[in-house]
């Protein structure tokens, strides 16, 4: 186990690498000129141009630009923006908590709702509930992040009345950030509604971002259970007379949960994806809008940094869904 | 320990906080985040919202609603019989804001404006480049390094700016944004304590408002200064609720969660107009937007030719379709709220026979060309791939064939200036100081050819008057001379001038004091809520 762990720690090591040339090249391709934009629709001096990438490094061979970034990034510096004038790692665990935060509250709601249905339709394979709940899911599934924003927050938000349009908490609250999850630190702040007031801004968000990994998650169940149901051992476990709720709870589920929860580690990445319009529409200060307005910016020290440090998340999650195979089936030993 | 200290920082900041509920608290829901909070270092109007017009002030101030300027931290100037040089007379008394960060010790005098000034244009002061990429570019697009002499203080409470040259639009410069007056005590305090960065995250000046707290991208909290030169404001706090949406900030404005909202959706204006809990103020802004033929390549060449393809563009359904009417159709290159606008000079009126026949007499059969669309939605044309359509359908009309084009916008910038470009560029201005030469000049001068000039026009005729006008003081002597220049304009026809947006505000109605300005800015001074 120790020894697997250490071998894909080490396989994470070129892939950094990968990563960061990939980061690092493509964002130099795009066309477009970081200094020229810090001037807006005003034009800048060829001169003053010049001065301004030399001060930046922007003049010197992309090879020695390279290397300069990442003997930065070994040693934890990842560079400053070019719009901020922030470091980059600053900024990033400022905002990356706001994310986290939305993410998991998405991807809690998606398995909670999801599994369930999935393994319901199983079950009641060609029902009626079967046939609504794959459809919704195939609508979910589909739906415009943007578009379904929108419509929850002029429905809930608007018309009833019933959640905050948007924001992580009502202005009236006012702490310092502890650990930058609004959930935690409403309650250290100690303040009457604050938690409540956080509860109630993650809902449409959560809402709104964990609708298409519930869909696919609720139709990788569905087909992952519907095969499991067919095997052996489970037409056995019936014929020993188990209950129901035990050969699908016990001994279907198991082996059934190792594609969910492969894709349920896949959806991290296309969450991180998802956040960017998300985070827009719900003004929810995370990476991923932060990410978008960089792009545009051309700001490379704040993509280039932003892409690394996504991607080792992402390659940390993959690692737990691995590590994670050998809790569900035993047979599976790294 | 820390941590202790941390949370008990926060219980203290609740404690202290949880009477504000019952404050007076204006909210305004802004556009976008501020890309720091030292005025200097950006151009952006958001940014400016969000530093320039709550924490600071400078030493002449835009007169609320219109682009006249009035004393603000200098009461009083003077200049020399040779236009040279400025005295500015400033303020006595004013204090800096008393915030958790820094406790001033002492009031405004002439040491904080010569340091506000020698930052942005001396190499050797130390703030010069006290954070990554500082390049002053407001500054430098205002010509401040080279018009400049000095800053001098003459004693606490004069200084003299001596110029290189005569240049009436000086004073205007100096009321704008990134002009603003920091304090060099509080920067000697971030020097001495290795904390230079803090004067872009933690802004200090002498304006209506102090500041609190920023949580990036999401919230901005000011409280009113209570030693304010200009009176205690009526609002206690001053929120920044940054939502970039424009549907979203509206349901916001409609659930109440905001007082007042910037740049909505034209589409919503009707709706907003009709709620009873809503009221919308509207203005024409100071800005225009154009299509810029490149007046050095055949047969764009030739003034008939570009009158003629100005007389096929129906102007008013651009504004119908792309505004829903809030715009007007331009005439000349500067906006109707200006001061010298030429209203004697006659637009091409919109006649595809007459720019039929135009073309003909000028040789042009079968035209082919290129019209470049902005990839992105300005306050000046919000959807400019929709107004390219309806050029191009005008322009069929004609016997002209439109291939539209496009770029990313940084690509689009830069490929538009180039001299030898092929085909006419969609583009606007929004003003930055409502001095005329900030559009005739900066836009059309020969000097800015290959840069700003994206009609690549050099008249002898048109440049002399407004570089006449540039150097005299007198504001009747300069209206003329910017009145010919319109004529001229218009004769030679660089540019198929195409609207001037209007800018809407929606608020809640129990919102008074704010005064609409028309140079775009948000600013809350004067401001109070009464539902």
């Amino acid at each position: 186990m120790l020894r697997f762990l250490l071998g894909r720690l080490a396989v994470l090591i070129p892939t950094f690498i990968g990563v960061s040339i990939i980061a690092f090249s493509f964002i130099r391709l795009l066309p477009g000129d970081p200094v020229a934009l810090l001037s807006g629709e005003r034009v800048m001096s060829p001169e003053r141009h010049a001065e301004i990438s030399a001060e930046l490094g922007f003049d010197r061979p992309i090879v020695i630009q390279y290397l300069d970034y990442l003997w930065g990034v070994v040693r934890g510096d990842f560079g400053t923006s070019i719009v901020t004038k922030k470091p980059v790692v600053d900024q990033f665990f400022e905002l990356f908590p706001a994310t986290v935060e939305l993410s998991l509250c998405a991807i809690v709601f998606a398995i909670v709702l999801g599994v369930p249905a999935g393994i319901v339709a199983a079950i009641k394979r060609g029902s009626f509930a079967d046939q609504a709940m794959m459809g919704t899911a195939l609508v979910g599934f589909s739906m415009p992040i943007f578009w379904w924003g929108l419509l929850l927050i002029m429905l809930v938000s608007g018309m009833l009345g019933w959640t905050p349009v948007s924001g992580r908490i009502s202005l009236m609250f006012y702490f310092p950030p502890v650990t930058g999850f609004m959930l935690i630190d409403s309650l250290l702040s100690g303040q009457a509604g604050a938690f409540k007031s956080a509860v109630s801004h993650l809902i449409l968000p959560t809402i709104v971002l964990g609708t298409i990994p519930l869909a696919v998650i609720a139709r990788q169940t569905r087909s992952a259970m519907l095969e499991v149901l067919s095997e052996d051992y489970v037409r056995t476990a019936r014929a020993k007379g188990l209950s129901t709720f035990r050969v699908v709870g016990v001994h279907a589920l198991r082996n059934a949960m190792i594609p969910v929860v492969t894709t349920v580690g896949l959806q991290v990445g296309v969450m991180l994806a998802g956040a960017i319009l998300t985070e827009t529409i719900f003004s929810w200060p995370g990476i991923g809008k932060w990410m978008v307005d960089s792009v545009s910016r051309r700001d490379y020290a704040v993509i280039q940094g932003g892409l690394l440090m996504i991607a080792a998340v992402i390659m940390l999650v993959n690692l737990a869904v691995d590590l994670m195979y050998g809790l569900i089936n035993p047979r599976i030993r790294h | 320990m820390l941590k202790k200290t941390t949370f008990a920082a926060a219980l203290l900041a609740a404690t202290v906080l949880s009477g504000a509920a019952s404050a007076k608290t204006f909210v305004y829901c802004s556009e976008g985040s501020p890309e720091g909070f030292d005025p200097g270092l950006y151009t952006a109007g958001t940014t400016f919202d969000a530093a320039a017009h709550t924490v600071y002030n400078r030493l002449l101030e835009f007169k609320k609603g219109t682009t006249e300027t009035e004393p603000g931290l200098a009461e009083s100037y003077t200049v020399s019989d040779d236009g040279l040089e400025y005295t500015f007379k400033l303020r006595p008394g004013v204090k800096y804001q008393t915030t958790e960060f820094f406790t001033p010790t002492r009031d405004f005098n002439a040491d904080d404006v010569v340091f506000s000034f020698d930052r942005q244009l001396k190499a050797d002061n130390p703030w010069n480049k006290y954070v990554t990429g500082a390049s002053w570019e407001y500054a430098a697009g205002m010509g401040f390094p080279e018009v400049i002499k000095s800053v001098e203080k003459v004693d606490d409470l004069t200084v003299k700016i001596t110029l290189t040259r005569k240049e009436a639009p000086f004073l205007a410069n100096v009321a704008m944004p990134f002009a603003s007056i920091v304090s060099k005590e509080y920067a000697d305090k971030l020097q001495a304590d290795g904390k230079m960065n803090q004067m872009n995250q933690m802004p200090l000046g002498t304006g209506p408002f102090a500041f609190v707290a920023y949580q990036q991208d999401a919230i901005i909290r000011y409280k009113a200064n209570p030693d304010y030169w200009g009176g205690k404001q009526k609002i206690d706090d001053l929120v920044f609720a940054i939502t970039p949406d424009a549907s979203v900030r509206y349901q916001k404005l409609k659930a109440g969660e905001c007082h007042l909202m910037p740049f909505p959706n034209a589409a919503d204006v009707a709706a907003m107009k009709a709620d009873t809990n809503l009221k919308v103020v509207e203005q024409e802004g100071l800005n225009v937007a154009y299509l810029a033929y490149n007046t050095t390549q055949a047969p764009f060449d030739k003034p008939e030719v570009r009158k003629a393809l100005n007389q096929a563009i129906n102007k008013q359904a651009i504004v119908d379709a792309v505004f829903q009417g809030a715009a007007t159709p331009a005439t000349n290159p500067i906006p109707p709220t200006m001061w010298s606008y030429n209203k004697a000079v006659e637009d091409d009126k919109y006649d595809p026979e007459a720019s039929k026949k135009g073309l003909e007499a000028a040789g042009v059969k079968d035209l082919k060309m290129k019209v470049w669309a902005m990839p992105v939605s300005r306050p000046y044309m919000l959807n400019a791939r929709r107004a390219a359509e309806l050029i191009q359908s005008d322009f069929a009309k004609v016997g002209v064939t439109v291939e539209i084009v496009s770029y990313e916008w940084a690509e689009y910038l830069d490929k538009s200036k180039a001299k030898d470009r092929d085909g006419a560029v969609m583009l606007g201005w929004t003003g930055d100081n409502g001095d005329p030469d900030n559009f005739l000049d900066t836009l059309l001068g020969c000097d800015a050819v290959g840069g700003n000039n994206r009609a690549q026009w050099c008249n002898k005729e048109f440049d002399d008057l407004v570089t006449k006008a540039k150097e005299t003081s007198d504001i009747a002597e300069r209206t003329k001379l910017y009145e010919q220049a319109q004529v001229v304009f218009k004769k030679d026809a660089p540019w198929a001038t195409i609207d001037h947006s209007l800018s809407i505000v929606p608020m809640r109605k129990g919102v008074e004091g704010f005064v609409q300005s028309p140079l775009g800015d948000f600013a809350f001074d004067g401001v109070d809520i009464t539902e």
